[in-house]
């Protein structure tokens, strides 16, 4: 799967699902303090990623994880 | 001794989804009873219930709010809207003041079950989501209410049974008679989806009587088999009378008197000693005597032992006055755990509006309720006093007595 297709599908379940403003939907916006993501948030992120992504994000592999385009970026690796 | 009146109230039931509809079910005789097709592949015995519309609440609440809302949060937050509206109280003033909130309810199974058959399929907890756990208790309601309204005084859920929505109100005047809360958000909440009722149809408690659902329920009536169950919410705003009064507020009847017990006995089986225990001690703490209540809204159910024992307190308190006798659970379905709540605000409704709703499929009495005054048309009729009871599983019974408000 292309970067861009993470993107697409990414944005769509933010915007749909978790409810952020679509024109919050930048590279270098924070999770936490730009997009408002919190911890129970995250939950909901996880089961989504892994109906959407087939995989299962480890929270480990998430430290480094900081900024959406970051986010695009783990899944795009993971789904290689 | 501190007054504690009703100054808000809200309904999210079969028979409408606000004060005004319900009103015009209550005076129409209009049954909310129906058949759920989705009871008969589950492998319910009866597919018969209160049919109540799952509200919209995009828009309404924020997705974090909704995320951790059960179903019968959902009504909650319906019929707490409504109250507090009507109340005259908006997040301005529920944020400067302490404002509590004691709320019946007894289960939330469907969010247990699905939580379930997500850990079944996924065999992963983590899947359940985030608001599973926030759903699935049973102070569902109240964590709910208090963290959408902000709320900061008393709170808790009260889970009796049936008797839920009856004692939380009981609950709520005796915070405030005692002088610990001014104002608290009281009512019931009873979850409709078929998850959340099959136990309840397994001891074979509801009726069978599906050619003609909105003839099943037909409480104190001969030829009743079963209750059919029903569910929604209801609100009722507590407050100390002063405290109403010199906010200006609405004042829509005064909570008089609360009567309590404990059957003592059978896990199912109603008292007639214990129920009458109850109406009297709640007659006593309004200072009234049964010959001055107008109107009762009998707990009655549709259940052939449950409607014979409360008949024979009935009889036994009420008789020799001939005291006009409604079960509007003949329209609603047994609404369980809201009941205690709900049958305030119809009977309330009958107050403010000068009528007594029907006790419909009242038909032939049985010998436990041939004496009793069983209204099974509309009449027209002013209410200054009545009684409602609610009586449950393990013997509880609560009873209350409202007061007109002059």
């Amino acid at each position: 799967m292309q970067r861009e297709e993470v993107i697409k599908t990414v944005n769509h379940f933010l915007v749909e699902e978790i409810e952020i403003e679509e024109k919050l939907l930048k590279e270098e916006a924070l999770l936490k303090d730009d997009l408002g993501i919190d911890s129970l948030d995250f939950v909901d992120i996880v089961v989504i990623v892994e109906k959407n992504f087939g995989f299962k994000i480890k929270p480990e592999e998430m430290k480094d994880v900081r900024t959406l385009g970051q986010f695009y970026d783990y899944i795009t690796e993971k789904v290689k | 001794m501190k007054r504690i009146v009703i100054t808000g109230m809200g309904i999210y039931s079969c028979l409408g989804k606000n004060l005004e509809e319900v009103t015009q079910s209550l005076y129409a005789g209009k049954s909310g009873i129906g058949i759920d097709p989705m009871r008969k592949d589950y492998g319910y015995r009866s597919p018969l219930t209160g049919l109540v519309e799952r509200p919209v609440l995009k828009g309404l609440l924020d997705r974090r709010s909704r995320v951790c809302l059960a179903e019968e949060g959902e009504y909650a937050y319906m019929a707490t809207a409504e109250a507090l509206r009507n109340a005259n109280v908006d997040m301005d003033y529920l944020e400067k003041n302490e404002v509590g909130v004691l709320y019946g309810n007894d289960s939330s199974a469907k969010a247990v079950i699905e939580a379930h058959s997500t850990a079944m399929q996924y065999k992963d907890t983590q899947m359940m989501g985030s608001g599973a756990i926030f759903q699935s208790m049973n102070s569902t309601v109240t964590m709910n209410l208090s963290t959408i309204f902000k709320l900061r005084g008393i709170n808790m859920t009260i889970s009796a049974a049936c008797a839920s929505g009856s004692h939380a109100i009981g609950l709520g005047l005796m915070f405030i008679r005692n002088g610990l809360q001014d104002m608290v958000i009281c009512g019931g909440a009873q979850e409709t989806h078929y998850l959340s009722m099959g136990s309840f149809d397994g001891i074979g408690a509801f009726s069978i009587r599906v050619d003609d659902p909105t003839k099943a329920s037909r409480p104190f009536d001969r030829d009743r088999d079963g209750l059919v169950p029903g569910g929604g919410a209801a609100t009722v705003i507590l407050e100390e009378y002063e405290h109403a009064v010199k906010r200006g507020a609405p004042i829509i009847a005064e909570v008089a008197g609360y009567g309590f017990s404990s059957n003592g006995g059978n896990i199912s089986q109603p008292s007639d000693l214990g129920s009458s225990i109850a109406m009297e001690r709640a007659l006593r703490d309004a200072g009234v005597s049964a010959k001055e209540i107008d109107y009762i809204n009998a707990h009655a159910t549709s259940t052939v032992q449950g409607d014979a024992f409360e008949a024979m307190a009935l009889d036994h308190l009420f008789t020799p006055y001939h005291t006009p006798i409604s079960s509007t659970k003949s329209m609603t379905g047994h609404e369980c755990w809201m009941a205690g709540a709900s049958e305030i605000v119809y009977s309330n409704l009958m107050m403010l509006n000068s009528f007594i709703a029907p006790n419909l499929n009242f038909e032939n009495p049985d010998e436990y309720s041939k004496n009793l005054n069983i209204i099974p048309q509309t009449i027209e009729k002013n209410i200054d006093l009545y009684l409602s009871n609610s009586f449950g599983f393990g013997g509880t019974n609560s009873a209350l007595v409202i007061k007109k408000i002059k």
